[in-house]
């Protein structure tokens, strides 16, 4: 009897001392963080794989699954993504304003960064330090002042979808700058001299010789613009006016906190889809563009900014 | 001339879009806050500095100051902020150590991993857990499984830990890559002199490794503590009860629910201004760092 119990508790003894020497195991990998890092990522992304599980819930649960259905999406007559058309001009409301985004953004803060990177006046230091502003500026703070700026001096442009345009371009600029300016340092100016040497104007090495290296971080800045301007929340909610210009994130706010339906996962989920298949196309560009290069500033150009 | 000009005519245009679309707008901000109201209540902005009324500065303030109406809340925002950074830090920095150090063959995988939350929408991340937390979710069937908890709990119902594991959620990936970046950047001849002389891993990660990683944790944790100081959309959607509402809540408040645009106006001021503060002490802390190291 005893004997029994004894082992028992030696195998459980022994059992618990192996999970322990494995995770302090001075001379291993440190297994502690091992076990920590992997347990954040999985609490990072598990979450929202299960909230693209129930847009495709064959009921009204978002939280009881109850067989697969693409009911959410365009099965249901009322309240799928394609025949509600509070969700649908919601998605269309979102595409346009980045897209708009891209286009006026990306060659703002494109032509924005060669200027800095090369301007050595007065005013240098102070552009430089005005473009690092909207990085660090909470969206609330832009929120409020572009709202009492559109509804009380630029009265002309109010709320809506110029507005929202507006706001977005305003933030979107630096992070284009940060980005070209990051390639702008790593080449140099050894390729523009040599073009100059060889008797070329200086626009003339601007567009033959520049701006084709740039290309690869056009192309980042644009993407990064792109899934910024769609996953923006607060100025497209500070500058609606209402009803047409809820984008949709903004449906996702409100009917999170009414009574969301699958089909608020359903919508979400079309655009992680939307903004994942943005980042691969310009993933692959970027890799046609830098083939030969070192291949290794990639995750950099298209995740980190350091401010 | 040509050449002069050519360089300043490239950031012009851009130059121009952020003074009339982020520097015109904050003056505004300052007008409607130092301004006057109407019949109706509606802010008339005041342009001339030498014009302005205080009145409502001052008014926000003695609501802010202890036993005030905001007082409650802006110690709430601060213990929210706070609470929130330290357990961001307390996950996150061992997270960034093992990618930079140890992650070997996984490294890229783990980082396309840690950059993958940034591309998902915010919004979307937080209707995650709203789904997660709901009375019958999946949390609490787990918890009421497992016996933790006799009957589900009520996780959306103006919780705070609810609302902190939510900021927490929401911004730790903002902290993890300046975080990598900082550590990844350090240069292992350093440790390995550490070593050599004697250090234990322990006191060489203590010795070399914290301190040389202090701004990247400096950086870090202000980059998210700035927005984090301004949410109000995060407690509206897990919680939405004014039990835990923070200042940005009161803002938007004053903007969407009632007339008083002004009083808003004013506590973004004082918002503004604080983080300011906030920042300039970061800048003042690795323009010294950047001094010591080259001493």
């Amino acid at each position: 009897m005893s004997t029994v119990a004894e082992t028992e508790a030696a195998r459980r003894f022994s059992g618990w001392s192996r999970v322990r020497g494995w995770l302090t195991n001075p001379w291993g990998r440190p297994r502690f963080l091992v076990v920590v890092t992997w347990a954040y990522v999985l609490w990072a992304i598990v979450p929202v794989l299960i909230a693209v599980q129930f847009s495709f819930n064959a009921t009204r649960s978002r939280t009881v699954w109850q067989g697969f259905s693409m009911r959410w999406y365009w099965g249901d007559p009322v309240d799928s993504v394609w025949h509600d058309p509070t969700l649908r001009h919601a998605l269309v409301q979102s595409l346009k304003l980045a897209s708009a985004d891209v286009v006026i953004a990306t060659p703002l803060g494109v032509l924005l960064a060669i200027g800095l990177a090369r301007w050595q006046g007065w005013g240098a230091r102070p552009s430089n330090f005005l473009m690092l502003f909207p990085l660090v500026t909470p969206e609330i703070v832009m929120g409020v002042s572009l709202l009492l700026v559109f509804t009380r001096v630029f009265t002309f442009v109010g709320t809506g979808t110029t507005a929202q345009i507006l706001g977005h371009v305003t933030f979107s600029i630096s992070y284009v700058v940060v980005i070209v300016r990051g390639r702008l340092f790593s080449i140099g100016r050894q390729y523009e001299e040599a073009a100059a040497d060889l008797g070329a104007s200086p626009a003339v090495a601007l567009f033959r010789v520049l701006l084709p290296l740039l290309t690869p971080a056009i192309i980042a800045g644009a993407a990064v613009v792109f899934a910024i301007s769609i996953d923006d929340f607060v100025i497209s909610q500070w500058l609606s006016s209402g009803g047409a210009t809820d984008t949709v994130p903004i449906q996702i706010y409100s009917a999170t906190r009414a009574a969301p339906l699958p089909s608020t996962n359903a919508i979400a989920s079309v655009m992680l889809l939307v903004t994942l298949l943005s980042l691969g196309l310009a993933f692959a560009a970027w890799r046609a563009f830098t083939r030969g290069e070192r291949q290794t500033k990639a995750a950099e150009d298209l995740g980190v900014f350091e401010i | 001339v040509y050449r002069r000009w050519l360089w300043p005519g490239f950031a012009l245009p851009g130059v121009v879009w952020l003074i009339v679309l982020f520097v015109v707008p904050f003056y505004a901000v300052l007008a409607v806050a130092f301004g006057t109201v109407d019949l109706l209540s509606q802010p008339v902005p005041v342009w001339n500095p030498l014009e302005w009324n205080v009145g409502w500065v001052v008014e926000v303030l003695h609501r802010l100051a202890p036993g005030g109406t905001f007082s409650g809340l802006a110690v709430r925002t601060i213990e929210y902020v706070a609470i929130s950074l330290a357990l961001s830090l307390a996950i996150g920095y061992p997270v960034a150590y093992y990618i930079a150090r140890h992650a070997g063959r996984t490294k890229n995988l783990l980082l396309i991993l840690v950059i993958l939350p940034f591309w998902i929408s915010y919004l979307m991340r937080m209707l995650a857990w709203v789904n997660l937390l709901a009375p019958d979710g999946y949390v609490n069937r787990f918890l009421v499984f497992t016996h933790v908890l006799g009957q589900p709990r009520d996780w959306l119902g103006g919780r705070a830990s609810t609302v902190i594991l939510a900021l927490v959620y929401g911004y730790i990936p903002y902290l993890i890559l300046p975080l990598y970046a900082a550590l990844d950047r350090i240069d292992r001849s350093h440790l390995e002199a550490a070593r050599d002389l004697g250090a234990s891993p322990f006191s060489a990660f203590l010795h070399v490794t914290l301190p040389l990683s202090k701004v990247g944790i400096l950086g870090g944790a202000v980059l998210i503590a700035l927005p984090m100081f301004g949410d109000y959309y995060t407690p509206n959607i897990v919680s939405g009860a004014p039990q835990t509402s923070m200042i940005g809540n009161q803002i938007d408040l004053y903007f969407h629910g009632g007339p008083q645009q002004t009083l808003g106006a004013a506590i973004t001021v004082l918002l503004a201004a604080f983080l300011t503060a906030l920042m300039a002490y970061y800048m003042w802390t690795i323009h010294r760092a950047s001094r010591d190291l080259q001493a």
